[in-house]
């Protein structure tokens, strides 16, 4: 490395410029080792219990008994599956349009008073742990559903209420950025041609930035999906497939949080039940995937 | 370019394989500076070191918390660490030895296979006692064991057929793999029972008490440590939940805790353990939390739940 007898120095911007490299991708290098490590133990204890234990992947897939601990034992996990989509696709569906609207007031309305308040307001929620959420959940929007409804308030319209506000910030802050990142030309085209501010909002800003929307709503949705704690505090987790929104049912989530400590490691529950932590992580990326595709789109 | 990303993987990889190679070389030492210490304490009378994990269930960790505590200012150079997880995890940890102590709500035999949970050593430290809980509001007070059996069956599904009001009976279980659930099926309804469609289910006994006290018609169950008037105890057969009931045999809803070691533990372990059995403890930390002492039980219980006197 030293160069020939007269420079035995090497240059300090030399040095500073590998040191630079090899701490980045040192770090780098750590993060995708991590990454594959994981997939890589979720897979493989996931994937024995098809191997191992003998159950069929249709048999959890389609099940809709789940009888850890019965005679024989069955493993369906529809119940959990249709749980965990039914709850994070309501929160979306409660949480966007309310995020969106929020993110217009901000950018196009209130531009200086939403800015400066009102973002960091609900940028507030992102920080508040869920353990907070879950048991503000149980303790205001069960018993009012419980009032308001049949049933014992427990239940996916439960926990899809308390996901929709763990999952706004995502949603708002996503689409402030998108809505303030837009050339300010196009709305003044808009403008010019006579357009009103609704027909500008309605018709130019929503459309162009609808792909960043969409990617704050994903992203959401995906947050909702993996969400544990909070959800399994107000759903009430019983294995089956509920006939009303406020009837007891369980996520993927809480059903992993809930029986992982009480099993053996090794055992067919515990396999099974990794089987749905590998489902999980799979369905996440499938968000992740949804979401580079939205994100090429908006760059076109 | 290539050169020094080939660099930086050798670097990753010699660090991932010197740590791996360290924690298992620190373990070791830990171990044998145990022994060491306790060899050298025979001979300068209680000068116990080493460290101590305990992992498992939640149910019992607040006893054991309690008492490492009292155990490590007597012992100033043991260290203990107590570590939730659940039944299963510590189970499964003690036999495969990353942990020191299993604590358990059930026996060994009952979660792991025949072969390790042989190896397994137990050490019964507290009783634990469960109650049927209902809601404050329904006015039922004795529920006869073919009635539970009924209720958690599904096959009564009003109180009306209890002898309570007209109410729908809203069932707060705890999830299948629960030991707490395990040893309410076990000894208060003496059968398996399945899920039931609408049935709430919560592992924390905080959580179950919450519900049970504010939803209507609600029933579960609950260890006594947990008992406020928030919800309202009822008989089992006529027999009230209390702890001279547990002690001399008559009230039939309760279990040990177990903390178990693989194989005879070590001198530091054995102290601990040995302090865990002591008066000081089972007198004091056990009653505090609402445990019932094993001293005070007048009968026993084998793993197949044969009761002698």
């Amino acid at each position: 490395m030293i160069q020939s007898g007269e420079k035995p120095k090497v240059k300090k911007h030399i040095i500073e410029e590998w040191t630079g490299k090899i701490v980045t991708s040192l770090c780098i290098v750590l993060l995708v080792v991590t990454i594959f490590s994981m997939v890589y133990f979720v897979a493989t204890k996931g994937l024995s219990s098809f191997f191992k234990d003998g159950i069929n992947l249709g048999e959890v897939l389609g099940g809709s008994k789940w009888k850890p601990e019965g005679e024989p034992p069955m493993f369906g996990a529809l119940p959990f599956i249709i749980g965990s989509f039914s709850t994070s696709i309501l929160a979306a569906l409660i949480a966007a349009p309310l995020g969106i609207c929020a993110a217009l007031l901000m950018v196009e309305i209130l531009p200086k008073f939403g800015r400066k308040y009102l973002q960091p307001a609900i940028e507030l929620l992102a920080g508040i742990p869920s353990v907070v959420y879950g048991f503000v959940g149980l303790s205001v929007i069960v018993p009012l559903y419980r009032d308001l409804f049949p049933g014992q308030g427990l239940g996916i319209a439960a926990g899809a209420s308390v996901l929709s506000i763990m999952i706004l910030p995502t949603i708002t802050s996503i689409a402030t950025d998108a809505l303030a990142a837009l050339p300010a030309g196009l709305k003044e085209g808009s403008y010019a041609l006579g357009a009103t501010r609704w027909q500008t909002l309605y018709r130019t800003v929503l459309p162009t930035t609808m792909p960043s929307l969409l990617t704050g709503v994903v992203l959401g949705m995906a947050r909702a999906f993996g969400e544990a704690l909070a959800v399994q505090m107000v759903i009430g987790n019983a294995p089956h497939i509920p006939n009303s929104l406020f009837e007891s049912t369980s996520t993927l989530t809480s059903v992993i949080t809930l029986s992982m400590g009480n099993t053996v490691m090794g055992s067919m529950q515990n396999n099974v039940l990794w089987t749905l932590a590998l489902i999980l992580m799979m369905m996440t990326f499938v968000f992740v995937f949804i979401v580079r595709w939205l994100e090429r789109r908006a760059q076109r | 370019m290539k050169k020094s990303l080939m660099l930086v993987l050798t670097l990753i990889l010699t660090f991932t394989l010197a740590a791996c190679g360290q924690s298992n070389t620190s373990s070791n030492k830990s171990n044998e500076g145990s022994q060491e210490g306790t060899n050298g304490g025979n001979a300068a009378a209680s000068e116990l070191s080493g460290s101590i994990l305990a992992v498992g269930s939640s149910a019992l960790q607040p006893l054991v918390d309690q008492a490492s505590k009292k155990f490590m200012d007597l012992n100033p150079k043991v260290s203990i660490q107590v570590q939730g997880g659940g039944s299963g995890t510590g189970l499964t940890q003690v036999s495969g030895g990353q942990a020191d102590i299993g604590n358990s709500d059930v026996f060994a035999e009952e979660k792991l296979d025949a072969g390790p949970a042989a190896e397994l050593v137990d050490h019964q430290v507290a009783v634990v006692a469960m109650a049927a809980v209902i809601n404050p509001d329904v006015n039922v007070d004795n529920l006869t064991k073919d009635q539970l059996v009924k209720i958690f069956t599904g096959e009564v599904k009003n109180w009306s057929e209890v002898g309570g009001p007209d109410q729908a009976i809203q069932i707060v279980n705890r999830p299948a793999s629960s030991g707490t659930r395990a040893t309410f099926e076990k000894y208060a309804l003496g059968t398996k029972t399945d899920d039931l469609e609408g049935s709430i289910q919560e592992d924390s006994s905080g959580t179950v008490k919450k519900l049970v006290g504010e939803t209507p018609g609600a029933i579960g169950y609950l260890a006594l440590s947990y008992l406020d008037d928030s919800v309202k105890v009822v008989k089992y057969d006529g027999v009230e939940a209390t702890e001279e009931n547990v002690a001399n045999g008559t009230y039939p809803v309760w279990a040990y805790e177990h903390m178990y070691t693989k194989g005879e533990p070590n001198d530091v372990v054995k102290a601990f353990l040995e302090f865990m059995a002591s008066d000081e403890v089972q007198n004091k930390d056990v009653v505090e939390l609402g445990y019932i002492p094993v001293s005070k039980m007048e009968v026993t219980r084998d793993l197949d739940g044969n009761i002698t006197k």
